[in-house]
């Protein structure tokens, strides 16, 4: 008897989640396809971009340095160890540009950007906000979620580039910390020990996250139930699914791009 | 402005025909529901709380897919349209929601101007401040133009509601419940400001209401939803004089 139970309540939760799976799909294609119809509205997507690109930018960059700096005083006793302490910027360059910067900004996003979407939208939702679009003839998926996803999917990229920058920047805050080198040789050291290829796999990668942070924190407000409590299930779900498959993607793009170069 | 009424299909503006939605398995809200509305007739819905008045206005605009029936606005069907074909439909329809649904994002002016730039995009910016400005003092808040709608109380956010619907001068007007929540002076002015509406563009409107004033000023039928279906339809007098105890029991504070 009791297995019987055990059994249905697991087809159950599958089926829920394969439900899920399949509704998440859905809301990608919708997107695809709305993204080419007209009207395109581009003050909202520039707006979005101010929004979501400008604001986040303090937290950005704090971050940035501080990745940079850690990354530099933690490697530094290592790599003098082994007498290889030249290697310290062409190091510290290499990881930000490559990992760290684009998963630690792209976590930072999720948090801000993508549980803000959800929050936002979540309590549109509830608060009749987009069934009041729809009456008025506008189309709410294509002002609210179109317009996010396309302004995600932009500036993350650039937000992680300016973490790159930063983050370089606090690495050699880390190394003059013990003053033996200028920030000219600092920064030639770096870009030499770089490849233009490091960059355009990491930008790529992070587009992919800026359009999950955008399409999860939207689908989850776009799709919250009725009652204010669904609005903070959104934000957080939001935060969760969205941290999570940064994960995932960066797993994915590390077996790709050893599979391309 | 009370005048007889023929349920006469021809000149029917909204005409709905054994509607039926069910949410979930249990909960059937509408059973097989019949409602004609004429052209430049007023329709108050009662009904108690919880009767489906809101579902029944919401399957009209298309917000809530019905199961069954067929809902006819302007003699066409509209289960049977398209997005677009829906949407040039719903440019025509006014739609007040019983929560207001401001853009909470926009301060009043840009609320009431979202429609607006959107479905006439050759106005120019002057022509949309000025249908922003009259909108809102037909409404009577011409001073809250710049304020965001978190900065207004409830009734406020209604009116300005109304402002926006009225914005693009709908041929039919749904009310879900314009005066709840107004003091008795505020929900007379818009009770009137509905009548004028109703004569100014020769609308037709269903309005969905608790209040008994507002019933017999604005309606010239009264419509009474029950069980998921209308229950009785007449003038407010029929309505109000009629003998039937459930009826009755709507109107026994007026007694
Ligand atoms: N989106 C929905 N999902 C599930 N059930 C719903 C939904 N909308 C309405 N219902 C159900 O339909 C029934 C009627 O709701 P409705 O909002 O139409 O009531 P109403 O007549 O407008 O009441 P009130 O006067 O309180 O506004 C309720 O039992 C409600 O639970
Ligand atoms: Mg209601």
């Amino acid at each position: 008897m009791e297995e019987i139970s055990k059994h249905t309540y697991v087809l159950q939760q599958l089926r829920e989640l394969f439900l899920a799976m399949g509704k998440a799909t859905l809301f990608n294609l919708r997107f695809f396809r709305e993204l080419f119809l007209p009207p395109t509205e581009w003050r909202e997507i520039l707006r979005q971009c101010y929004l979501m690109g400008w604001k986040s930018l303090p937290l950005v960059s704090i971050t940035g340095f501080i990745m940079g700096l850690v990354l530099t005083l933690q490697s530094r006793p290592t790599l003098v160890v082994f007498g290889a302490k030249s290697w310290l910027p062409g190091m510290v360059g290499t990881s930000l540009i490559r990992e760290i910067a684009p998963v630690v900004t792209a976590l930072i996003c999720a948090g801000k950007i993508s549980s803000g979407i959800g929050a936002e939208l979540g309590s549109m939702k509830v608060t009749e906000q987009i069934d009041a679009m729809e009456v008025s003839a506008v189309n709410p998926f294509k002002y609210l979620v179109v317009t996010r996803i396309i302004a995600t999917t932009l500036m993350v990229p650039l937000l992680v580039l300016f973490a790159d920058l930063v983050g370089i920047f606090g690495g050699y805050a880390g190394i003059s910390i013990k003053g033996d080198i200028s920030l000219i040789s600092y920064a030639t050291k770096v870009l030499e020990s770089l490849d233009f290829i490091d960059i355009i796999p990491a930008t790529i990668k992070s587009c992919f996250f800026g359009y999950f942070i955008g399409m999860i924190g939207c689908y989850q407000g776009f799709n919250a139930a009725n009652g204010t409590e669904s609005v903070g299930k959104a934000a957080n779900s939001a935060v969760v699914i969205a941290s999570l498959s940064i994960f995932i993607i960066d797993m994915l793009a590390v077996q790709i791009t050893d599979l391309m170069l | 402005m009370k005048k007889d009424v023929s349920n006469k299909e021809s000149d029917s503006i909204i005409s709905i025909q054994g509607l039926s939605k069910s949410f979930g398995k249990e909960n059937q809200v509408l059973k097989n529901l019949n409602l004609n509305v004429n052209k430049g007739e007023s329709m108050v819905l009662l009904g108690r709380s919880g009767s489906g008045k809101s579902v029944a206005i919401k399957c009209i605009v298309g917000l809530i897919k019905a199961d069954s029936g067929s809902i006819k606005v302007f003699g066409k069907d509209l289960l049977a349209m398209n997005t677009q074909q829906l949407n040039e439909e719903r440019l025509k329809i006014g739609f007040l929601f019983q929560s207001a649904a401001l853009y909470d994002s926009m301060t009043v002016a840009e609320n009431l101007g979202f429609p607006l730039r959107r479905h006439s995009p050759d106005l120019t910016e002057d022509e949309i401040n000025t249908c922003i400005k009259a909108a809102l003092e037909s409404v009577g808040l011409i001073d809250a133009i710049q304020k965001m709608p978190s900065a207004l109380s409830g009734g406020m956010r209604k009116r300005i509601a109304m402002a926006r619907t009225l914005i693009l001068k709908p041929e039919i007007m749904l009310y879900d419940e314009p005066t709840t929540g107004l003091d008795t002076i505020t929900s007379r002015e818009i009770s009137e400001l509905m009548v004028k509406i109703q004569e100014e563009y020769q609308s037709s409107s269903i309005i969905i209401t608790h209040d008994l004033a507002c019933a017999k000023r604005t309606g010239n039928q009264v419509a009474i939803l029950q069980n998921g279906r209308i229950g009785f339809q007449g003038t407010y007098e029929e309505v109000s004089n009629s003998t039937l105890p459930w009826i009755q029991e709507f109107f026994i504070d007026k007694k």
